[in-house]
């Protein structure tokens, strides 16, 4: 299972206890820790990288535990099955990413252009545009 | 010669295999390559088609008496609302139609996730559709409540009958004012922010026969991806020449189509729920229509490029909407389809919203099944009203 990032937010009293212990030890998640901070009203934040058959057990933990849980958008796909190539998107988003190849009038998505703005999330009539978490 | 045949004579020939068929694309390429008069003779038939989001669609339904039975009142499939004002266990389910619980527009702009469009969509793709309905009982139909779950596979019909379809030619929205708007023709930025266009130009089926001299009652077509038939001309039928200040002709606009067709043998490929942001919910409806070359005249209109048919610029900011007459201009599909157009001296990019490459798709199929014998042409019960007709729409008061 490819590894999924997510965003936690603690409150001072959860700061102290052994969360991500029981994370590895009762749901057999591997956790990398990409960013941490305590802030001075002992407040946390943190941003996991999470790998594991077990994920949303362990999200679902987190949550009974009072840990605010979001996951992190990795990005923007298409859903190529939905996508009918009708070019409403075209104009509207702003980097170019989702673009017309002319005169063959056919729809294309350069990923690597993609900003995440999400503008073509809800303006795509098919609901082609997908955000992956 | 005159290139002059008949609707037998051609069918005589696709009975044969030896039917000449291409598609609007083609044909345009085969005249500036051979000329008119020898295109018009050497083909027989020229097929189109548009995919794009056509509102007045929709279905009629007979779901077949539980026992006991039930004269439906109400009648609701997957929370979408479809109207049973007609005999006992028939329905009509609207493209448009929403549950009645959607939010709509309460937080603008409203998503329209789900509606009568989807619930065709998931018919024709033979997924369980729950199906629930209340009556006021009557003593030969006594049952007050209904809840089951049917899929297209186990009603009696399920008629597609789109009232208004295959609009020949749209405007091109542009938005003038300073704030975002959400319209039946996509999201339209603020101060000229981009211009949406709606039909597939020079492959559009009737941007190809103009002044209906083919079209007509019971021609059969291709219909979201089975067999339907033309069933009348299609509501706000208004077909005319367009025309500059000067007089100078800018291809056709304002006719439509009533089409009707089994929903059973239909795809999903060409029948998808759609949802427009902040308008509604509908359904995107693939249509593709032959042309029979009786004559050379027909093969001239079929022939008709993108830098030959216009659709009018409009501000859908605030002249559409408030039906103030007038628009800013005329531009060519062969500009639309540029990227860019210029309207008020800013250049603007343009999208369409109405798929090209699934338009392209739709006429080539047309063309496989009439070659493979699969399809033939029907003689017009009764032609449309044309141009010469002159209809005019009516203001409501
Ligand atoms: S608007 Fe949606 S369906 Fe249309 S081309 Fe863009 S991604 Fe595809
Ligand atoms: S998320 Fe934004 S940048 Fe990425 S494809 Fe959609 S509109 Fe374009």
């Amino acid at each position: 299972m490819a590894p999924k990032r997510i965003f936690l937010r603690f409150s001072a009293d959860k700061s102290e206890q052994p969360i991500i212990y029981r994370l590895v030890k009762d749901y057999d998640l591997i956790i990398n820790i990409l960013k941490a901070n305590v802030n001075p009203q002992k407040e946390g934040t943190m941003v996991l990288e999470i790998t594991g058959d077990r994920y949303s057990e362990g999200l679902d933990y987190l949550r009974r535990q009072g840990v605010g849980v979001q996951p992190l958008i990795e990005g923007i796909t298409r859903n190529e099955e939905r996508c009918t190539m009708c070019g409403a998107c075209t104009a509207i988003c702003p980097t170019g990413a989702l673009y017309i190849k002319r005169p063959e009038m056919e729809v294309y998505f350069k990923e690597d252009n993609c900003i995440v703005c999400q503008l073509c999330i809800k303006a795509c009539p098919m609901r082609a545009m997908e955000v992956q978490f | 010669m005159s290139a002059q045949k008949t609707y037998a004579e051609i069918n005589a020939k696709i009975k044969a295999g030896k039917a000449v068929v291409v598609t609007a694309e083609e044909l345009i390429a085969l005249v500036e390559e051979k000329g008119l008069s020898k295109a018009a003779r050497e083909v027989d038939v020229v097929t189109t088609g548009t995919f794009s989001p056509m509102c007045s669609s929709g279905v009629f339904l007979n779901f077949g008496h539980p026992a006991p039975r039930i004269k439906m009142h109400r009648v609701w499939l997957n929370d979408v609302p479809a109207y049973t004002g007609i005999a006992a266990v028939d329905a009509y389910l609207g493209a448009a139609e929403v549950p009645e619980n959607d939010p709509l527009n309460r937080h603008h702009p409203g998503e329209f996730r789900y509606g009568g469009g989807h619930v065709i969509q998931e018919l024709v793709e033979r997924k369980p559709i729950r199906l629930r309905a209340t009556a006021y009982g009557t003593d030969c139909y006594p049952r007050r409540e209904l809840n089951t779950t049917i899929t297209l596979d186990d009603i009696n019909e399920a008629i597609l009958f789109n009232p208004r379809n295959a609009y020949q030619n749209y405007n091109c929205a542009v938005n003038l004012s300073s704030r975002t708007i959400y319209t039946y023709l996509g999201v339209l930025k603020p101060n000229l922010g981009n211009a949406h266009y709606s039909t597939a130009g020079q492959l559009s089926p009737l941007l190809k026969d103009p002044h209906f001299q083919t079209i007509g009652l019971g021609t059969r077509i291709f219909l979201g991806g089975g067999i339907g038939y033309v069933a009348w001309h299609g509501t706000q039928h208004f077909p005319a020449i367009q025309k500059d200040e000067t007089g100078r002709e800018l291809g056709p606009a304002g006719g439509t189509l009533a089409v009707i067709g089994d929903l059973k043998q239909m795809s999903a490929r060409w029948l998808r729920g759609t949802s427009y942001l902040g308008y509604g919910a509908t359904l995107s409806v693939g249509i593709g229509v032959p042309i029979p070359v009786l004559n050379e005249s027909i093969a001239r209109w079929a022939a008709a490029k993108d830098s030959d048919l216009y659709a009018p610029v409009v501000d859908y900011g605030e002249a559409y909407p408030n039906r103030i007459p007038g628009t800013l201009g005329y531009v060519s599909y062969a500009e639309l389809k540029s990227g860019k157009i210029t309207v008020l001296g800013k250049e603007v990019p343009t999208a369409p919203v109405s798929s090209y490459p699934l338009a392209r798709e739709i006429a080539q199929i047309l063309k496989s099944w009439i070659q493979e014998g699969k399809f033939l042409l029907t003689e017009p019960v009764q032609l449309l009203p044309s141009p010469a007709d002159g209809l005019k729409p009516k203001v409501l008061g």
